[in-house]
């Protein structure tokens, strides 16, 4: 099975926005199957990978997820002079997008967010943000035929950046790329599913989920599983604040993979989690607890499937995610496919009763 | 030289670079790219590369005219180093807003800095939406609250390698979109340098009677302090300036930009002599190069505005490549009106004579 960061880079320079994941769900597809026993992709493009466990029966039924999309942005319109107008796919910070590089469509036509000249700007506009609706995009179209003979209204499109090794220090190996939420949860089931386990395991790649958990929802649904975990690339604030301000890094890049107790959209099951560390201390692995309340998960759409479903979440630590470049961690994310690994080991139907 | 040979020049010229004050790399790479086309390159006490090429066929120069490009960027400067993250300052006219979610190069100085001599890869991040309040994405972030992370571990970024002073590039690579435009960083100035050395190249193939300077310049951003010293030192009877200027873009009022892809501005108002406005206009209606005329009513922000008071005084012009989201990452620019630049410059010194500085008082 290919390295973690190899399989990483590949996922996260591929280009995958909400609605458009087909690019990604084809590499993800030719990695897993040789390991898997069979692949499905359903109504909503979610790819579900099928792999018998090896203990007596009856088994568990385990669902893993991760969600191949990405934040991005459509082409709304294209203007008379050849720019397009654009409307944002996911939660990105409007400031993030002031001069920025962008792909669109599979095509992968380059474009540029254009920023106006700081030289023309009042004192007053220097200090506005400005609107994602009012930003154009240039091609190099100068008339709106040059534009949609490769662009259409429709199209998708993704901030670009390259993946590059920031730090090849063994003791601390950092990266930087786009998409690491949740291409870093892709990238790790995918290494999860290069072993088997005494549990039947549903991997679900999932569509949409940042566009509400949408393709997670009817993946589980038909997964029909008796406990899951998603797997995230998550929330990391642990850029050191003000001396006045006390904040919450949320998770810190290289302490390890974060347990989410409870997010926005989740209450972790308590059994879960006690599995999870339980598994870690057997390994040896160092987790977090992700700070509450902070973002929302594809497990909350699968913990509310048929009559629930027993959920957790796994998160990989990413700084800066919905914006051109996230950073993270290899070990933590090394350390996540392990910890997986480990629970599935370890899981059994005692960590799903609820207790009292 | 032909229009593809100014895209390759730029290309390579692009790809290096510069900050105001540390122009090494770019004034290596001028050098190098110039090689064939020039007789003696220097670099002199402000970092200015300076090319010298003498008339053809070989004689005694009729006058010496002097190309002025500056090849600095605008850039980042390392200001303070805090638990691994780095701080920093501005160095010419960059605008915090658009400095968000850039990728950047460090270029350390300290001890074991040469393991790096690329330099080192960072981001200017930001907080996740998901933490952030509404109200508070409404509000431009100061640079002195942005950060430069480079994913290293705290206490090798605190180790000694980097040096506050050390410089910060944001980058911003060579993309062709459609049509023959390109975006990249640092448009302003490299597509003047790219035109020329352009220039140089078309002059290989023809003759000229007068002794040719193309000075890449330094400093141009935080105060055209390079082209101060190179003008005084070259010394030259006349002087074109060659810079950028804004290309129409939506958002931006018309009166205040330049057409794209109708070829270079030809500047006009007190810091240009009206002789050398004249024979460039000449020149570009005798080889029917199109050119906009661009009315500039007082301090050009150029070059020419500190090379026309050196000394005694120099006759000077401007041509002014228009590139579009001008300070940023992703400054656009046409090939077409980059080559049209080279060809215009090249054509101009090809018909210099001796009788044109006995002219040029009479046209003040």
């Amino acid at each position: 099975m290919t390295e973690l960061s190899d399989l990483l880079e590949r996922l996260s320079n591929e280009f995958g926005p909400s609605g458009q994941e087909r690019k990604v769900r084809t590499l993800i597809r030719d990695e897993i199957s040789p390991h898997v026993d069979r692949v499905e992709v359903d109504a909503l493009g979610n790819l579900l990978a099928y792999k018998q466990g090896t203990g007596p029966e009856p088994r568990l039924r385990v669902m893993l997820s991760a969600h191949m999309d990405e934040v991005g942005f459509m082409v709304t319109r294209i203007e008379k002079g050849g720019h397009l107008r654009l409307r944002l796919v996911g939660s990105i910070d409007k400031r993030v997008l002031l001069a920025k590089r962008v792909l669109i469509g599979e095509a992968q036509i380059p474009g540029v967010i254009c920023s106006p000249p700081p030289h023309l700007q009042s004192a007053e506009q220097r200090v506005k943000v400005l609107d994602a609706d009012t930003l154009a995009i240039d091609v190099g179209a100068s008339s709106e035929k040059e534009a949609g003979a490769k662009v259409k209204v429709g199209d998708y499109g993704v901030l670009a950046s390259r993946y590059v090794t920031l730090s090849a220090d063994p003791r601390w190996p950092t990266v930087r790329g786009k998409a690491f939420d949740d291409r870093a949860g892709c990238s790790a089931l995918i290494s999860i599913l290069g072993r088997s386990y005494p549990v039947d395991l549903i991997a679900a790649f999932t569509v949409q989920e940042e566009v509400g958990l949408r393709g997670a929802r009817v993946a589980a649904y038909r997964a029909a599983p008796e406990a899951a975990f998603a797997l995230e690339g998550t929330i990391c604030d642990d850029t050191p604040a003000p001396e006045d301000e006390d904040r919450t890094a949320v998770t810190r890049m290289g302490d390890g993979p974060a347990l989410t107790l409870m997010d926005r959209s989740v209450v972790s099951h308590p059994g879960m989690t006690r599995l999870l560390e339980a598994a870690a201390e057997a390994q040896g692995i160092k987790i977090q607890y992700k700070a509450p309340g902070l973002g929302s998960t594809d497990s909350g759409a699968i913990h509310l499937t048929r009559a629930g479903v027993p959920a957790s979440v796994i998160g990989i630590p990413c700084r800066y995610i919905h914006s051109p470049a996230s950073i993270l961690n290899l070990d933590d994310l090394a350390n996540t496919a392990r910890l997986v690994a480990a629970a599935l080991e370890l899981i059994s139907q005692q960590d799903l009763v609820r207790q009292g | 030289m032909d229009k593809s040979g100014i895209g390759e020049l730029l290309r390579q010229l692009v790809s290096a670079d510069g900050p105001s004050g540390s122009e090494e790399a770019v004034g290596s790479l001028v050098k190098e790219l110039s090689g064939s086309f020039v007789d003696e390159a220097r670099i002199d006490a402000l970092g200015n590369t300076i090319l010298r090429r003498a008339p053809r066929p070989q004689a005694a120069p009729a006058g010496r005219i002097m190309l002025a490009a500056h090849m600095d960027e605008i850039g980042l400067v390392v200001t303070r180093i805090d638990r691994g993250f780095l701080h920093i300052g501005k160095i010419g006219g960059v605008d915090p807003r658009l400095i968000l979610g850039q990728t950047v190069t460090l270029y350390p100085s300290g001890p074991s800095s040469e393991s790096y001599p690329d330099g080192l890869p960072g981001y200017i991040g930001s907080r996740p939406p998901h933490v952030l309040p509404l109200e508070e994405r409404e509000r431009v972030i100061p640079l002195q609250d942005l950060r430069v992370d480079l994913g290293l571990a705290p206490e090798l970024v605190g180790s000694g390698f980097i040096r506050v002073g050390d410089r910060v590039a944001v980058s911003g690579p060579y993309t062709e979109l459609l049509g023959g435009r390109i975006a990249s960083k640092a448009m302003d100035n490299r597509a003047s340098v790219a035109a020329m050395l352009g220039a140089l190249g078309y002059l290989d193939s023809m003759t000229h009677s007068w002794e040719v300077y193309g000075v890449a310049t330094s400093q141009e951003e935080i105060g055209l302090r390079g082209a101060t010293a190179g003008a005084w030192a070259v010394a030259p009877d006349l002087a074109i300036a060659i810079d950028v200027t804004f290309a129409e873009q939506p958002g931006i009022d018309d009166s205040e930009t330049i057409a794209m892809d109708q070829g270079p501005a030809i500047g006009w108002g007190p810091n240009l002599h009206p002789g050398i406005v004249r024979a460039l206009r000449e020149t570009a209606d005798a080889l029917e190069i199109p050119y906009v005329l661009d009315p500039q009513p007082g301090a050009t922000g150029t070059d020419a505005w500190c090379i026309q008071i050196t000394g005694q005084g120099i006759p000077t012009g401007l041509l002014s490549i228009p590139v579009r989201n001008m300070h940023s990452p992703v400054e656009t620019v046409a090939l077409s009106d980059i080559d049209r630049t080279a060809r215009l410059l090249a054509a101009f010194i090809g018909r210099l004579d001796a009788e044109i500085l006995n002219r040029l008082p009479e046209e003040v």
